[in-house]
């Protein structure tokens, strides 16, 4: 294994873990400056992709892989081709700027090396992500992103606040990624492939299953609620409560985009079916819009971006999933443009906050005095998100227009949504570089000043990158762009990159009347977001508050199923177990019809004829006893009918412990009795009454049902037959019996005298062992499982 | 009486060959778990001396099940008969790979326990039996596992039962005698019901051998009467296993005892009752199987669902584990109910993830009440700053028992969802995927109570106001020792799932292709 080759990207992937374990220790030896060491752990990997590039731009791609589980068939495996490289450098190149924005950002938190740590948990598990080959290692470390989603989101823990949104965002990722794992689950199941790479080699491998739009729809699940598509969407502005390093890194740049990676990386598989190209539009369209409107009505800084966020992967959804070769281009720049300047003006914002203490637009302006440098990689960084030049988000759109425009089929519905989302894009990039820059000054919270090289150092770098990759465009072509649409469409293909449009064409057209329509809509910001706000609270109900009330209304009705099925009454319990014990009698024998044939009229002798009629007579003595000690008796009286018929009948052994153990539980009951504080005699009321003796008469008449249609079959005598023979020749005893009990079945005595010992010493534990205090107060109110407590708690 | 009358051919009714010398850990759990239960009696006064007689007689346990194990991986099923009386006419203890894991896995649970014990049960508690029962429960843990004869798997049910009902009523609080109740009275019933099956079990076929019963209903069929058995069984074993709708002992009872108690029952106890319905209805009456699947998997649902509906219901930390351990007792009669060899290697193997997991969440939830004073999800509160090292032991085990990667939970899922979408059990796996979804919930809703939020229910946001007992306090390394120990599993079967894979797949092989079973009973005449 060399340590530059393809092989490496096993120690690539595992160094963040490594990382995150000793990140803590490194906080608590150098504080913040350990953003500084420990950035040069993602610095390295980014060098190593990197050096990959060269040989993927080539065309080739390379399969690292160990065996994991080969008991069931799973490898640790990666897929390292253009996508997945282009998306490692991602977020190794940006994760180096987090971790040391991360280093500014909480400098002096108790907490920054767990922060450290969570980080590099998730860079792990992103890089795993993006490059797993093998379905199930894929799937491990995409929700190992989730997990790792979930602590970040939640690292203000005290606020109720993080604590739903982390939450929030679990279930729905967490619950999109079962989706998934049962759509990669069936995948392998249908074609008995288990890695990406052999898949994609397929063709039509997954298309012409018949069950192809059931994966489809899986995988949808899975990708849709991670990159919040609509109607998933509201966990992403949500996740804003997490510290703005993770809104950079996790919400912006690298995870929300797992989805759109997953789209793109089986789109040669899984695409270009009337279903996906109708679908993924639709709602990639919608999302797009409702992340510009709803990004429009927004003050908080990071939530106007949030809102962009969801918008912009809107936008990718819906180019990926018109399957048409240039939007795909359009997307895959976009893709790149957007991590850049998203991820930029997230640290932005989070600046702001951190120097000014808001980081709500209304309250700042006239920063740019204090923090310039700032203010400088804000003004690139929203450049290249308004699509103007010369950004490679300028490019990224040309690109899109001109995949949408030219294209066949709904082309002109696409381009009109695309156009409104990106004016709308513009507005807010515009709002959220100028506005806290510009204008008067305002009295902030905090004293603004500059920010240390930690928290700048990032933006300046990510806003640069965008500058750079549309100056060189050409290489960016080469390098990164051709590459991945390689990837994603499934073949070989040349991507010309170039700043400057080539021609006059529908999409320079198309860009400028973003950028009109943008800067109208700019100027009329305030109208726009009061008329939104109003909207909003006309409809008043979003997949936000339904998150809120699926989950009450999971809680409430868990609550009272429970209090219905458990509620502590020993009675019920009991009159449901011999309910279902008389169904499991009854139902198959009459099913299997096994009922006894006609019972002949058994050949009785007088006295057999009265020993049964004594242990009736006991029975029905117990049913119509004024008392419950009556009642224990006559019990007595029809054990001892039948204590007598196993005598009568050549059974003296069986006989006699019958009688043994009839009369000491007569006694022991009746004595019990006396000590016991009940009533004397047992009153119930007619209903239950009827029935319980309905339930026990069809246990009854079940049982003996059965036992008669055993015994009418012809008995295996083998056992019988071998113990007659051998009990006195090798056992040396004459009482068949005895040498049962002790010889032939001695382990069975063995393990029952273990029992009764048992239930001496369990006598002795109730008898001797008295509770210390008198905590009877305490005990009632928690006690028995009548006591269910009433869960109010129905929000998370 | 003349000499001749005892010159029998000994080979008709006997196994001539010695017993191999490694085949006596078939029988050494017993012996280890039966003469270390004595001792720790005869020490009962002296209550210093027991755990550390428990200790190291479990340890020996755990080696001569994982010697064990290792010797059924190496020859294959292993059978030993008492008395050298040849079956079916002794009584056999089989031994495959199934048994055998599920007596290691319940060992080092049991071996766990008694360390948590050190610092959980107090003299009185000892001087009553807490560890001559917990060893004897072991020896009726084991004997389940290991035994090849149905009515011998009825003693050590008994032993099991009574041992636990010990261990239920230690202390003798109010809320514990009422849940001990239940508890007896609804586990006799069961047990009752298992005990007829079984005499009319022998009624129909003439034998109590486990391989001998396979033999006969493979050739019989399950039309006559042995189908209404079967479903006796079934029932006397849902029982047991806590399958929905006869569960009620369950949630009555475990969140009376002291919690280490708690935590080996909800280790062991329905884990006993699944391994019976697995070997029953894989090994011995694959057709009532067959018969009863859409039955099986109705309950499997059911039992999944209602068990994590009522764990989002609690707000007591230990009922809510409670019914996490039946939501999985579910999704182990999936696996019955689907009855392929993967389907079953899932069960087993999540047999062995929750008997880890289980017991490991409820000493955790011990640890949780001795820092912040309560069971009680409204008044936990601070626990992330009191003890990160909890909090990332139950955060681990939290993501394990909802099946999240890269834990102990994720594999068996992974295989049973697996099954079901080969099979055509769309919805068996829809109902696993939903019930890990909901799982997800209820222990999160555990993580932001207890750990994230500053205090009891009502703690003003952003303030932190929990007062905290000092981890050290807790307890040292008898508390901490056996949740590393369990977690460390759960940890490392989640990283390397080969062996348990492997183990799993071995041991339902067995249960599909029963050859080599009924070989090692009854020797090579059997095709």
């Amino acid at each position: 294994m060399s340590i530059t080759g393809p092989e490496a990207t096993f120690a690539a992937v595992l160094a963040p873990f490594a990382a995150a374990a000793i990140a803590p220790f490194a906080t608590r030896l150098l504080g913040a400056n350990a953003a500084w060491p420990l950035a040069v752990v993602p610095a390295a990997i980014f060098l190593f992709f990197a050096g990959l590039v060269p040989d993927v731009a080539g065309g080739a791609s390379f399969t690292p892989a160990v065996d994991w589980v080969p008991a069931y068939g799973v490898s640790f495996s990666f897929y390292v081709d253009g996508l997945s490289t282009l998306f490692a450098l991602l977020i190794s190149g940006i994760g180096t700027f987090i971790i040391l924005y991360a280093g500014g950002y909480l400098k002096g938190h108790p907490h920054q090396g767990r922060f450290f740590s969570f980080l590099f948990l998730f860079m792990g598990a992103m890089l795993g992500l993006v490059l797993g080959n093998d379905l199930i290692t894929l799937f491990i470390f995409w929700e190992l992103t989730s997990i790792t989603s979930f602590l970040l989101i939640g690292f203000d823990h005290l606020r109720a606040a993080s604590r739903r949104a982390a939450l929030q965002a679990l279930v729905v990722t967490g619950g999109g990624g079962l989706l998934l794992l049962a759509g990669f689950l069936m995948i392998i199941a249908l074609t008995g492939v288990t890695d990406m790479a052999t898949l994609l080699a397929g063709g039509d491998i997954l298309r012409e299953q018949a069950l192809y739009p059931l994966v489809l729809l899986l995988v949808l699940g899975g990708a849709f609620t991670k990159s919040a598509q609509f109607p998933f969407h509201f966990w992403l502005p949500n996740a804003m409560e997490a510290p703005t390093p993770v809104s950079a890194f996790l919400h912006s740049a690298t995870m929300v985009k797992a989805g759109v990676y997953l789209l793109m990386r089986m789109h040669p598989v899984l695409g270009d079916t009337a279903m996906w190209t109708t679908i993924l539009p639709i709602f990639g369209g919608i999302t797009l819009l409702v992340g510009t409107l709803l990004a429009v009505r927004q003050t908080d800084l990071k939530l106007m971006l949030a809102y962009t966020t969801v918008a912009s992967l809107g936008l990718l959804v819906m180019l990926t999933g018109t399957s048409w070769e240039k939007a795909i281009e359009g997307a895959v720049l976009y893709l790149l443009a957007h991590s850049l300047f998203k991820g930029a003006l997230f640290m932005v914002a989070g600046t702001i906050d951190h120097e000014a203490g808001t980081r709500d637009v209304t309250k700042l302006g006239g920063l740019r005095g204090a923090m310039p440098i700032t203010f400088a990689a804000a003004c690139l960084a929203a450049l290249s998100m308004s699509g103007l030049p010369p950004f490679v988000g300028f490019i990224a759109k040309e690109y899109l227009y001109a995949g949408t425009w030219g294209a066949t089929g709904a082309h002109q519905a696409v381009t009109a949504v695309a156009l409104i989302g990106n004016a709308l894009m513009l507005v807010i990039a515009a709002a959220v570089a100028l506005k806290p820059f510009l204008g008067p000054k305002v009295e902030t919270p905090k004293h603004a000043h500059e920010g240390p090289v930690l928290l700048f150092a990032g933006p300046v770098a990510l806003s640069l990158a965008g500058l750079a990759a549309a100056v060189m465009a050409h290489a960016t072509g080469v390098y990164f762009i051709s590459p991945v649409v390689s990837s994603v469409l499934g073949t070989a293909t040349e991507v010309e990159v170039h700043l400057i449009p080539g021609y006059i064409g529908a999409a320079l057209i198309l860009s400028m009347v973003t950028v009109a329509l943008g800067i109208v809509l700019y100027l009329k910001l305030d109208a726009l977001r009061a008329a939104m706000a109003r909207t909003l609270a006309a409809i008043g109900w979003g997949p936000d508050k339904g998150f809120d009330q699926v989950i009450a209304g999971i809680v409430s009705f868990s609550g009272s199923f429970t209090r219905l099925v458990q509620g502590g009454r020993m009675d019920v319990y009991m009159t449901l177990t011999f309910l279902v014990t008389a169904l499991a009698l009854l139902v198959p024998l009459t099913l299997t019809g096994n009922w006894p044939s006609a019972v002949p009229m058994p050949d009785f002798r007088f006295y057999e004829w009265g020993i049964l009629a004594i242990a009736a007579s006991g029975l029905f003595a117990v049913l119509v006893a004024k008392t419950r000690l009556t009642a224990i008796v006559s019990l007595g009286i029809q054990g001892f009918a039948v204590a007598v018929i196993f005598m009568l009948f050549g059974a003296p052994d069986l006989s006699f412990t019958q009688f043994m153990v009839e009369t000491l539980s007569v006694v022991i009951l009746a004595l019990v009795m006396t000590r016991l504080n009940l009533r004397p005699s047992d009153h119930r009321p007619m209903l239950p009454r009827i029935v319980q003796g309905t339930i026990a008469l069809g246990v009854g008449v079940g049982l003996a049902g059965l036992l008669m249609r055993i015994t009418e079959l012809s008995f295996d005598r083998s056992l019988s037959d071998f113990f007659e023979a051998y009990s006195r020749t090798i056992a040396h005893g004459r009482n068949i019996v005895n040498v049962i009990l002790v010889d032939f079945r001695g382990f069975d005595t063995f393990g029952e005298i273990a029992v009764v010992m048992l239930a001496g010493l369990c006598v002795l534990a109730l008898i001797r062992v008295r509770p210390k205090h008198a905590r009877e107060e305490a005990l009632d109110r928690a006690a028995g499982d009548e006591a269910l407590q009433k869960s109010g708690e129905a929000r998370l | 009486m003349a000499a001749s009358d005892y010159s029998v051919d000994l080979s008709q009714a006997m196994r001539m060959d010695a017993v191999p010398p490694g085949d006596w850990l078939m029988i050494a759990p017993l012996v280890i778990t039966i003469l270390g239960g004595a001792l720790c009696l005869m020490a009962r006064k002296n209550t210093d001396s027991q755990p550390k007689i428990a200790i190291i007689f479990l340890t020996l346990l755990v080696l001569a099940c994982a010697g064990l194990l290792a010797r059924v991986l190496d020859k294959g099923v292993l059978t030993m008969v008492a008395g050298n009386w040849l079956p079916p006419f002794g009584i056999a203890f089989t031994v495959d790979a199934m048994g055998a894991t599920l007596a290691l896995t319940s060992s080092i649970v049991a071996l766990a326990a008694a360390v948590f014990g050190i610092n959980d049960i107090d003299s009185s508690g000892r001087r009553y039996g807490f560890y001559p029962f917990l060893l004897l429960l072991m020896t009726g843990v084991c004997g389940a596992f290991l035994t090849g004869d149905i009515f011998n798997l009825y003693v050590w049910f008994e032993v099991l039962l009574i041992s636990s009902f010990g261990l239920l009523v230690l202390g003798n609080e109010r809320a514990q005698l009422d849940g001990a109740v239940k508890y007896a009275l609804l586990n006799i019933i069961a047990t009752t019901l298992f005990l007829i099956a079984t005499g009319l079990l022998y009624g129909i076929l003439g034998t109590l051998n486990m391989a001998d019963i396979a033999r006969k209903t493979a050739s019989s069929g399950v039309d006559g009467p042995l189908m209404t058995v079967a479903v006796l069984y079934f029932l006397a074993f849902a029982m047991k296993a806590a399958a929905f709708p006869v569960n009620f002992w369950l949630p009555a009872s475990y969140h009376t005892p002291r919690i280490v108690v708690a935590a080996v029952f909800a280790g062991l106890l329905t884990k006993v009752g699944v391994y019976a319905l697995l070997r029953i209805f894989g090994l011995l009456m694959p057709e009532a199987r067959l018969v009863l699947s859409d039955l099986i998997a109705v309950v499997a649902i059911a039992t999944m669902l209602t068990g994590v509906i009522g764990a989002l219901a609690q707000t007591d930390l230990r009922r809510l584990l409670g019914y996490l351990v039946i939501s999985g007792i579910g999704s182990m009669l999936a696996g019955l109910a689907m009855g392929t060899g993967p389907a079953m290697a899932g069960a087993i193997f999540y047999a062995v993830h929750s008997i880890l997991v289980m017991t490991a969440l409820y000493m955790t939830a011990g640890v949780m009440r001795g820092l912040g004073g309560s069971y009680s999800l409204r008044e936990l509160g601070g626990l992330y700053r009191a003890s990160p090292l909890l909090a990332a032991a139950f955060l681990m085990l939290a993501f394990a028992v909802s099946g999240l990667p890269p834990f102990s939970g994720f594999w068996p899922k992974v295989l049973l969802v697996d099954a079901a979408l080969r099979d055509g059990h769309g919805w068996i796996a829809g109902a696993i995927l939903l019930t890990g979804l909901l799982t997800t919930i209820a222990v999160g809703r555990v993580w932001i109570y207890a750990f994230w939020r500053g205090g009891a229910e009502g703690t003003a946001d952003g303030q932190l106001t929990a007062s905290l007992a000092v981890p050290r306090e807790v307890g040292g390394a008898a508390v901490w020792m056996p949740i590393a120990l369990l977690l460390g599993l759960v940890v490392i079967i989640g990283l390397q799932p080969e062996f348990m894979m492997q183990v799993a797949q071995r041991g339902a092989s067995t249960l599909v292709e029963p050859l080599g079973y009924l070989r090692s009973v009854f020797g090579d005449i059997v095709q």
